[in-house]
């Protein structure tokens, strides 16, 4: 983790991506899930690359992070990143994540390494923020990172729910992508597996990266929260 | 910003290969894709005497008519899990964020799922028409219309999967949904597949018209199926 | 015009709309299905070949007709689903989806009451047979589509693409039938279309089209409101069940 970039002095780290939303409305089955909901990701410390979005079940965490994953529909507002001198807004914005969702997103038949193969060459660079954030590693190193290298050539299938949940966290590094958006990212991981995911997410936001968690337990790493509150009405479109 | 799509444009279809990649060696390693598909085949083909008779004259004439159903059904029994296991390990949600179109994702997913299980009915066409009595030139001609028509029922067919793809169980569904839009691909193929055996029968018509259907649903059904799935992400 | 339609496309003041032109437009079929029955059960003369049974004509053709219009007017919701994302253009194509199924039905009923005397045979693979019969199958799965997805905005948008698709296909589809008929039954089939029609026969035709259009255009109304009043017990429910959990 040595070799990372820091984004401590301006001059070297000139893309400092920021995502912005504002004013988001969603409703998900008839139900307004998100009533307003408006924050800013990015700034000039680590800390305020880091936003953990916190509140009850329910509330809309996992929706707003799928919301900017370009998983769901907005009623109204804008979700915009933008990231030396590029912006991007929507869609397009979704292409500039890296979405950790409660599934791992892994196939059972195919081995640990062809996994993230896949997704590495599948994967496209993303349309902004370029060289922002945790790097792109090789595949091996990628899998040093989470502690799977042993594993390589183990289907996924064999894996321990813990096991696949770090080796979905092995995707993230290796594309570079400046946004990630991380479901709930330390369950089913053991106390020094989340150190270790913790210590990657630090090197992130250390080289410019945002992260957006959604989470209800403490994880420890300074960053600026987001505290979800239940919508206030059911949709009116039909009242 | 301004030079963003060039730039991205150029990689585009590394990507898709290894997603084709990846979808064959998922076929081959779980249930063994292509051997289902034709195992399902050869006992629609070996259930069929049992309902007509063992009438080798009347085998001979309903052999392509046989052999297309068989393989209509073959098809499109297969297609509900073609973004069905995607969606359901969430890598549809890493998918539809990749920066690449979903609808040449869909295209790319349609052809290998084809090579996968249409391209063996294809080649296993010839031995099973020796259960069914068909001539030479017979079974030639299906073969070809089997080679060039499967495709385009693959495509309609994934129209349903990104239909259904949100439901437990859309399988039965999808059939519904999609075999109405069959009927042209099946009246061109059977037509064109039975013509050697019927002098007066052009073989050119119905099989340019079925290469048409083909081409016009490679091109529709991506579409389609893109904007099915996209609304059923949430 | 498009701030008349967007005000008509508010469902508060659509259900005002219905309830002032509701009894009017009932009114109005119920007279022109007196005057278009009186017309073609009584005042039409009988056909010199086809006797009697020329009158299933009178209500097969309509059918038929507003089978394929019903289809139209789902394309058209469709589209108003896809590209405005109205909610009210999904309340009007899901339904508009039984009533297409309704006249298709009928339409294929009285085809074949009218074939067994004409063809000797309830059911003749006719290429306008099998078209319609395949327009009913379509129907069929689009109503068993909206009734599988629960969440109604994902069926929505689901079922307008899948009428969009639909209406693609539909002359593919008919052409083919078409091509398939003539490839295997030669004609050996009566079509209606050989002498131009009578206009003691026709004006009966004209007025039945219109009472069954008024007849589609009353009950698509009602069946919207009550499509509607379903959503707002949807919505009532839902509201009630987040105010129990907060």
């Amino acid at each position: 983790m040595s070799d990372i970039p820091t984004s401590a002095d301006p001059s070297t780290a000139p893309i400092t991506p920021r995502l912005l939303a504002t004013e988001l409305v969603c409703d998900r089955g008839g139900r307004r899930v998100l009533d307003g909901a408006s924050f800013a990701v990015g700034g000039d410390t680590a800390a305020d690359n880091v936003l953990f979005v916190t509140g009850p079940n329910g509330v809309g965490k996992s929706t707003l992070l799928r919301l900017v994953a370009g998983l769901g529909t907005l009623e109204s507002g804008e979700i915009r990143l933008t990231a030396g001198g590029g912006a991007v807004t929507g869609a397009e914005v979704a292409e500039a994540c890296h979405y950790l969702g409660h599934r791992d997103a892994l196939k059972t038949a195919l081995t640990v390494s062809e996994n993230l193969a896949f997704w590495r060459d599948f994967l496209a660079p993303p349309p902004v923020g370029a060289g922002a954030g945790h790097p792109a590693l090789e595949l091996d190193e990628a899998l040093a990172a989470v502690d799977l290298d042993a594993l390589a050539d183990l289907p996924a299938g064999l894996l321990s729910a813990g096991q696949r949940r770090r080796l979905a966290v092995a995707r993230l590094l290796v594309v570079q992508r400046p946004l990630w958006l991380l479901d709930e990212p330390t369950s089913a991981l053991d106390a020094a597996s989340e150190a270790r995911l913790v210590a990657l997410m630090a090197a992130h936001a250390a080289a410019g990266g945002l992260i957006m968690a959604a989470t209800h337990l403490p994880i420890n790493l300074p960053g600026r929260s987001l505290v979800l509150r239940p919508a206030a009405v059911a949709r009116e479109a039909f009242a | 910003m301004s030079d963003a799509p060039t730039e991205r444009a150029a990689p585009l279809l590394a990507p898709l290969a290894a997603l084709y990649r990846r979808e064959l060696r998922l076929a081959v390693r779980i249930g063994g894709g292509g051997f289902m598909g034709v195992l399902f085949f050869l006992i629609v083909v070996t259930v069929f005497p049992f309902a007509v008779g063992p009438d080798m004259n009347l085998l001979a004439r309903l052999g392509p008519a046989v052999l297309w159903i068989a393989a209509l059904l073959a098809t499109l029994l297969g297609l509900d899990r073609l973004f069905e296991a995607d969606r359901d390990d969430g890598a549809l949600d890493i998918i539809v964020g990749s920066g690449q179109p979903l609808e040449l994702v869909v295209l790319v997913k349609c052809l290998a799922h084809w090579t996968a299980t249409g391209l063996p009915l294809v080649l296993a066409t010839p031995f099973f028409a020796l259960f069914l009595a068909m001539e030479p030139l017979v079974i030639g001609a299906t073969m070809l219309t089997l080679a060039v028509g499967t495709p385009a029922l693959t495509f309609i067919g994934a129209i349903g999967a990104g239909l259904t793809v949100s439901l437990r169980r859309g399988g039965l569904l999808l059939a519904v949904l999609v075999l109405p839009f069959a009927v042209p691909v099946l009246i061109f193929g059977v037509s064109a597949a039975g013509a050697p055996a019927l002098d007066p029968a052009p073989f050119a018509t119905p099989f340019l018209l079925l290469c048409a259907l083909t081409l016009a649903t490679l091109v529709l059904a991506p579409i389609a199926a893109a904007a099915a799935l996209r609304s059923g992400l949430d | 015009m498009f701030q008349r339609l967007t005000a008509l496309a508010n469902p508060t003041r659509f259900l005002g709309l219905v309830e002032r032109l509701g009894p009017w437009l009932v009114g109005l079929t119920l007279a022109l299905f007196a005057v278009g029955l009186y017309g073609s059960l009584v005042l039409a003369p009988p056909d010199y070949q086809q006797g009697e049974t020329v009158r299933i004509m009178f209500i097969h053709v309509p059918a038929a007709w507003l089978a394929m219009f019903t289809y139209a007017l789902m394309a058209v919701s469709a589209l108003g689903t896809l590209v405005w994302r109205h909610p009210l253009a999904d309340v009007s194509a899901k339904a508009a989806a039984p009533l297409g199924a309704a006249f298709t039905f009928l339409a294929l009923v009285t085809g074949s009451l009218w074939g067994k005397p004409m063809w000797g045979t309830w059911w003749i693979w006719d290429a306008r047979l099998t078209s319609v019969l395949v327009l009913f199958i379509m129907y069929l799965g689009l109503i068993a589509l909206w009734r599988t997805i629960e969440d109604p905005t994902r069926a929505a948008r689901l079922a307008a693409i899948l009428i969009l698709v639909g209406t693609v296909n539909l002359p593919i589809i008919k052409f083919s039938v078409d091509w398939w008929n003539t490839l295997h039954q030669p004609a050996s089939v009566m079509r209606l279309d050989g002498p131009t029609i009578d206009p003691s026969m026709l004006w009966p035709l004209l007025v039945m089209a219109l009472a069954f259009t008024s007849l589609l255009t009353t009950l698509h109304l009602y069946a919207m409101r009550n499509e509607i009043l379903r959503r707002r017990i949807r919505s009532l429910g839902l509201a009630a069940a987040a105010g129990t959990a907060s």
